[in-house]
Formats: C-alpha cells, structure tokens, sequence
C-alpha cells in the first residue's frame, strides 16, 4: 500500500456518503477543519449524523440542511455565545439531536476508541440527559453495586481534524495551547482526514525536534491535505487567532430573513480558492491575532 | 462609603464562595464570579489554582479586558484535554456559573426554555458540562438580575444536579452533588435549608426578604440570623480594580448601582 495519503479536499469528501456519522474536531470556534467542511458544503452530501463540540462548522452544515442528527454538548461562538445557525435549525424541529454533557461526550469517544460498547460514568446521573437522549444504565458487579451511566461508543465513519503539520504519511504535529480532544476523534472514526497548516515530504527531515507532537500516530490517518487557513475563522494557534469579525457577519446574517442559500457563497465561496481570496487571502488571516481571554 | 457600587459588594460575596477551599481549580465563568475568584486567591485564599481562561494555571490571576497576549505568566497547564481527568472528574474544582434558569432543588438550565428536546422553542447554549460539575464537584452561582425568570419553580431542562429527590436513580453515587452559594443583586443565599432547600443568609443593604421573596418563584428560607451583605474594605477594592482596570463590572447590573440604596 501507498503510504503517500495525500489527497485533495474533493477527493476526500468524495470518500464520505449520505447518512454516515461525521466526526469534526476541535472546540466551538477554535482549530475547525472549516476548509473542509466548506468542500462538505459544496457537495450534495445529505443525511449526516454530526458529533462535534460545535461552532460555525456545525451552524452552517445544520443551515444548508446537511445533518439529519446531531450529537453535541454545545454549539458556541465564544463571544457570540448562540449560534444563530444552529438555534434556527434546533427551533425549526429539523434536527434530531443527541445533547451529551461534553465529560460524557469525549468518554464515548474514548469508548468508540477502544471498541467498547460503552464506557460507565456518574456524569448524566440527576439531570435529564439519560431520559432523552436514551441512555441506559449498568450496575458495577463488585461489592459497591454502584449505578452508572453507561455512556454508549460514539462511533464515527469519519473524522475530520485541522493540524498544524503533517507529512505525506500522515506523521502530524499538532500544536498550540490546547488540542482539545482531536486525539480521539481520530481514533473514534474509521477514517480520518487531516487538514494542515503545511505539508512537508518527510517530517523527520523537516521538523524532528517536534515528534512529542505527534497527537496520534499515522495509522489513525487515512488521507492528508494541505489548507493553509484551513480552520479560518476560527482560530488555529499560533498560526493565527478567530476572525470575529467574520464570525459576526456570518450570525448577523441568521436574522431575518435569515435564509442561507441566499448567503452561502459568502461564507463558503465556488472553491477554497475563492473563499480565501474573499477574505483577504492569506496575509490577513495571518493577521489575525491569537484571542486574549 | 457612597461610591462603593453594588457590583463590588457582589464580588466579594461571590468570592467568600471560595473561601478556605484548598488546592482546588477555582472557576469563575463572566466578569464578576471570575474577578471574584481572583480576589479569593490575592486575600483570604490563596492556595486556590486558577486558569488563564484558555489553556495555562497561573498563580497571578489575569485580568478582565484587553492587554498584550503574553502578558500572563502560566505556572502551570491545565488544557480541555485533560481539564475532565485533572479538575472536574477528581473533585478538585469548584465552579461559579450563570445558568438561565435554576429551580428550588438547586436544578439548573442552560439548554432550552419552552418546547421540547425535539423541538424547543428557545434554544440556548446546550448542556455543555454542567451534568459533569454538578456530579462530581462544588458549585456556586451569580446572577446579576435576580428575578422569577431565573428562579423559577421547575426548569424546563435538568441541565446540572440538584437536590431533588425525584431525580435520584436507586445506587446512584450522588455524594459529590455539593451546591454552595447563589449571589444575586439582592442577597445571598445557600442550601442550608430543611433537605437542602434554598435559603436567605444575607441581604444587601437595604434589601427586605419580603422584596427577595416576590423576585422569586418558589418559596425561600430565611437563615436564623439574616445578616446584612458586608461592604468590601479598602483593600479588597484596590484588588477588585487591578483585576478589572478597563471597569467590565460597571456594565454587569443594570445602571450600575451603588450598594447602599438611597434612602427612599
């Protein structure tokens, strides 16, 4: 088998079909692989089930009418704290949903990871999580008999991930303050893409000094493509920070009338090409600085 | 004593929240739980470990507002990738929150108001990971408009755990469940009422528990010896300013006022 898993980003979603169960990494509105989520928006790609800790990635694919189920813990902007996007749809009764407290959330992640049915958990006890979104529960057999949560494995056909680095082989590097849980989205999905900052031919050639980066190993990656911006507007430390301003454009366009094919193109563009170029190419996003919080 | 604002009074209310907690991750969530956190650990409570708000522990608390990116100093690393493992799942937190809505078992809400799961008719933040602290650690909260909206007799979603009995699962672990302070406008309160039930321990000057009473929807408690909310000292509001240079707190209640009434 080839080890050179480069692919582009309209032959990566060309992998994916009507109804399976994405994965997208990163959190609310920071290391979004938006790029290809973008390529995703410019498919006919249909009937999706999304597991996300959701920002604009998951607003504009509920707005286009793309999920068909959602599993989440919140959907967030940071400092546009509701999602204008995905509270429409949410409030239209579009979407069918499974809400999981974000504990829980990368637990059945972890679940998936390890090919467990499930994995137990107090978290959801005491609240209404396990009467709606049907989980059931197990008693420990040891002498404790405690009640859990068992948490089922959220099981992804794919997962989608901005990173920092990669090499051909899918050696990543992934960087910044925080990699949120995209360690294991990627072993939760059967397959996973990588977007990246850059692409060099070997890492060990290129950036040997940064092995302890390695968030997961390559036979967790199955195809890699270089997007340079790929998470814009959300941040990609220390590349660049979010574009707020992008961010606020895109939920000022929710009111009314409110109606996404009538702004999509600004937000995704006919190519990726294009939709850099509209932003200001890639000196602005460079620009753009890490958030103070 | 005219120009102390009631914001800061409700910081340091807030803060006494934190009070002797130890070396635990003290998580204050919007400007004045967060800055009250901050004055917890600079006066009576150092031991307290706090983020940047992103990724790093810091031993300096970071101040509200714009300054340069690496004006921080991190000590520390406490990432969302580990935040599950190191803070909340082992107890060692303690949170002050603002959920929409919070009921007399001490429930609270920030998922949806009206409708249902399918279909709620306002849809808000999601769950995010209030199941989770409210299991497994103390939490606290402020509200900055305290009325019944907020406090309301049922949430329309059990989005944190509180007292009820009616939600106890048979040999489900619930000793963590630990709900400490509610800091409004008004008054102070905590859970310190028969089966935990929520009670009044201080009013801020000129605050009557009639007045608390009609701003909520469910009957309260009233401690022994209510006492009236103390007003911060010189010291706390020098530390109160140097966590807040650009002033966010003054836009936190509403016309920003002082915390003792005029008199009528």
């Amino acid at each position: 088998m080839s080890l050179d898993k480069r692919m582009t980003a309209a032959e990566i979603v060309a992998q994916l079909s009507d109804g399976m169960t994405i994965g997208i990494g990163g959190w609310g509105p920071r290391r979004k692989p938006m790029a290809l989520v973008r390529e995703i928006m410019r498919s006919d790609l249909k009937d999706l089930t999304v597991v996300a800790y959701g920002g604009a990635d998951v607003g504009m694919l509920c707005a286009a009418g793309k999920v068909k189920k959602l599993v989440f813990a919140f959907v967030s902007l940071d400092a546009i704290p509701l999602e204008p996007w995905f509270r429409k749809s949410r409030e239209s009764g579009a979407l069918q949903v499974l809400e999981l407290d974000e504990g829980m959330f990368q637990w059945g992640l972890k679940a998936a990871a390890f090919g467990l049915p499930f994995l137990p958990t107090r978290v959801g006890l005491g609240t209404d999580l396990a009467e709606l979104g049907g989980l059931k529960t197990v008693q420990s057999p040891y002498d404790d008999g405690e009640t859990l949560i068992a948490m089922p494995a959220l099981k992804l056909d794919a997962a989608l991930i901005h990173v920092n680095r990669s090499d051909w082989r899918g050696n990543v590097q992934v960087f910044g303050a925080d990699v949120y849980y995209d360690e294991w989205f990627a072993k939760a999905a059967a397959k996973t893409y990588v977007s990246c900052e850059e692409l060099v031919d070997r890492m060990e050639d290129h950036y040997p000094e940064g092995a302890q980066d390695n968030l997961f190993e390559r036979c967790f990656v199955s195809g890699v493509v270089e997007m340079p911006c790929g998470a814009h507007p959300s941040s990609m430390p220390p590349h660049y920070g979010w574009d707020m301003k992008a961010f606020k454009a895109y939920a000022d366009a929710a009111r009314d009338p409110g109606d996404w094919s009538a702004v999509a193109d600004r937000f995704v563009g006919a190519s990726e090409a294009e939709y850099l170029e509209s932003i200001g190419g890639k000196e602005a996003v460079a620009a753009l600085s890490l958030p103070i919080f | 004593m005219s120009d102390i604002t009631l914001v800061d009074l409700c910081i340091v209310a807030c803060s006494e929240a934190f009070r002797g907690n130890g070396e635990i991750v003290a998580t204050g969530v919007g400007p004045v739980p967060r800055v009250a956190a901050g004055l917890a650990k600079l006066t009576h409570t150092p031991e307290l470990m706090m983020t940047d708000g992103e990724a790093y522990l810091v031993e300096q608390p970071v101040p509200l507002g714009p300054r340069k990116y690496d004006d921080r100093k991190p000590a520390g690393y406490l990432p969302f990738s580990r935040f599950f493992d190191s803070a909340v799942w082992s107890g060692r937190r303690h949170a002050m929150v603002t959920p929409t809505q919070l009921d007399r078992f001490g429930q609270i809400n920030l998922s949806y108001m009206g409708g249902t799961y399918d279909k709620p008719k306002t849809q808000m933040l999601g769950v995010r990971g209030f199941p989770g602290n409210t299991i497994y650690h103390p939490n606290s909260f402020f509200f900055p408009a305290h009325g019944p909206r907020v406090f309301v007799p049922q949430v329309d979603m059990i989005s944190g755990v509180g007292y009820n009995p009616a939600k106890r699962v048979a040999g489900g672990n619930f000793s963590g469940v630990n709900l400490r302070r509610i800091v409004t406008n008004l008054c102070v309160m905590d859970f310190g009422g028969p089966d935990n039930a929520i009670r009044v321990i201080s009013l801020h000057p000129g605050v009557t528990f009639e007045e608390v009473q009609a701003a909520t929807g469910f009957e309260l408690c009233k401690a022994e010896n209510v006492e009236t909310t103390r007003l911060p000292t010189a010291e706390e509001l020098a530390v109160i300013a140097s966590l807040d240079p650009h002033n966010v707190r003054a836009s936190v209640l509403k016309d920003n006022p002082p915390a003792v009434r005029a008199a009528a």
